[in-house]
């Protein structure tokens, strides 16, 4: 098992945000986490990245326990985050926000085969390498920060709502991406408000409800199940 | 026209004093969003230490200002590290208290240390006036613009081409997402205190040699006035802190040269009140939209 989280419990300040959830990614999959507005989604990953400390609970990657680890140390050992909103640096250039996502790195030879293929994936970046990230378009600051993302070499990666805000046509070619990424090695935990797209590139999945999960198992079931179709999918 | 250039060379010298100073406050308030009001008593202690180091040491310019920079980028640090760090989650009110708490401690434990009294500073630089087509200037004089334009220039350079200045530019934009980079904001909130209280160290060391005179309670009025400078450059943008130094010496030089020299610091005030109702951003402020 390459992450595995158990039993956590969350607080912001008096709110108990996640009530002693458990999941487990393996290597190599996309696995899901779907779920309303203010479910807790955002709150797992903030927490696996370590910018939130788990008050109780274990959270296990590649067998070592990094519950209440500082980010800087979970971002070396392999877990890189796109977080919700995007957040690239608006202020720094493309070319900078990228070096930034190598910030834990020293192989110089790396980096330089990393930003390739970056570029490689998201050609629109090559063109506005010298451009200020605040001035690109929603979907290229997604791209910048799914690439951002994928410049710290990590083993998984943690992506918060790639969809939001975007255009369809945009949702449709992150999500390719995201399985291209997932392609070529990286394991990939996904959350989504887009239920439907997600479920439709995921292996797994599990259903976030006010802290607790109330459902998991294979995306494709999910995908058919009476349950989630109502819940999530719209009917 | 002699007389014209002649202001804007007194002007440029105080101003650059200005902005180094008014540097530490932009850059310590662009990642912690803290107005550190003890940054003009580092400032002091700066000038002691290159007071002692060239009355006591026997130093010359050069070394006692690059003692004087170490000494106050690790009392930066320190203060950082015990007064302000552990209230980073409270609310910004609280920091900015202790920060007037930390500046009293600083001019009255500074009394207490070196005592009360005004101390002469020792002339570095020899008084010999030169005469430029009627422009007057002392070797001090360029040696104080041009150490302050190095430092500025060495600054931009950090901050723009360094692993360290990235990571500062990344974590006071956003601090969460700098983490998620792998950045140690603590680490690099401490290098921000440690290259703003040098600066305000180079300052002091200047002002002592520009004014020949030290006291404890010397930081309060240059610190105010390189506060107005950082707000009226815009607080948090650092060629804004450059840019408002300078302008704000070459204010006062003015205001001093039409005959209205005691009314030198009303003018910077005003100015500050000025800029707060008028342009509050500051000259080089501006509201990035943020797109979702």
């Amino acid at each position: 098992m390459l992450l595995k989280i158990e039993n956590i419990d969350v607080y912001y300040g008096a709110i108990h945000a996640l009530k002693g959830i458990s999941l487990e990614v393996s290597q190599g999959e996309i696995v899901t986490l779907i779920g309303a507005n203010g479910a807790g989604k955002s709150t797992t990953l903030k927490t696996i990245s370590g910018l939130l400390k788990p008050k109780t609970g274990k959270i296990e990657f590649k067998g070592q326990n990094i519950a209440g680890a500082p980010a800087q140390k979970i971002v070396g050992l392999g877990i890189s985050q796109v977080p919700e909103g995007r957040r690239v640096f608006a202020n720094m250039t493309v070319y900078e926000n990228l070096e930034l996502g190598a910030f834990m790195r020293k192989d110089k030879d790396g980096i330089k085969k990393d930003l390739d293929r970056c570029f490689e994936l998201f050609p629109r970046l090559l063109e506005r390498k010298s451009q200020m990230a605040g001035t690109l378009s929603g979907g290229e600051q997604q791209m910048l920060a799914t690439a951002r993302g994928l410049m710290s070499k990590p083993e998984i990666m943690l992506l918060d709502e790639p969809s939001m805000g975007l255009a369809p046509i945009l949702v449709k070619q992150i999500f390719n991406i995201i399985k291209e990424i997932n392609q070529s090695g990286t394991t990939i935990l996904l959350v989504e408000q887009n239920a439907h797209m997600a479920l439709s590139v995921a292996h797994r999945a599990y259903v976030l409800e006010t802290g607790n999960i109330v459902l998991s198992g294979p995306a494709k079931e999910m995908a058919e199940s009476e349950e989630i179709r109502k819940a999530y999918l719209g009917g | 026209m002699q007389v014209f250039i002649q202001q804007v060379i007194n002007g440029l010298s105080v101003g650059s004093i200005y902005a180094l100073i008014a540097l530490g406050y932009t850059m310590v308030y662009g990642i912690v969003k803290l107005i550190n009001f003890a940054h003009g008593d580092v400032l002091m202690v700066g000038a002691y230490v290159g007071f002692f180091a060239t009355t006591n040491l026997g130093m010359s310019f050069l070394p006692a200002l690059i003692l004087s920079m170490v000494v106050c980028a690790l009392l930066g640090v320190l203060i950082e590290r015990i007064a302000y760090k552990p209230l980073r989650s409270h609310p910004r009110i609280t920091a900015l208290i202790t920060a007037i708490g930390v500046s009293l401690f600083l001019e009255y434990g500074g009394m207490l240390v070196v005592g009360p009294q005004i101390q002469t500073y020792p002339s570095v630089f020899p008084d010999t006036i030169y005469n430029l087509g009627g422009v007057t200037f002392k070797i001090g004089d360029i040696a104080m613009i041009s150490t302050a334009v190095i430092l500025m220039v060495l600054l931009q350079f950090i901050v723009h081409y360094t692993k360290t200045g990235k990571a500062m530019r990344a974590v006071s934009f956003d601090y969460q997402a700098a983490m998620l980079m792998g950045i140690n904001v603590n680490n690099t909130i401490s290098a921000t205190f440690a290259i703003g209280s040098a600066l305000a160290a180079a300052a002091g060391v200047l002002i002592g040699v520009y004014y020949n005179s030290i006291d404890p309670l010397m930081g309060i009025i240059p610190g105010l006035k390189a506060f107005v400078a950082a707000v009226l450059g815009g607080i948090g943008i650092i060629p804004g802190a450059m840019v408002g130094g300078l302008f704000l010496g070459i204010v006062e030089s003015f205001v001093s040269w039409a005959g209205y020299s005691t009314w030198r610091d009303a003018v910077a005030f005003a100015i500050l009140i000025i800029v707060l109702i008028v342009k509050p951003a500051g000259l080089f402020g501006k509201n990035i939209r943020e797109k979702v």
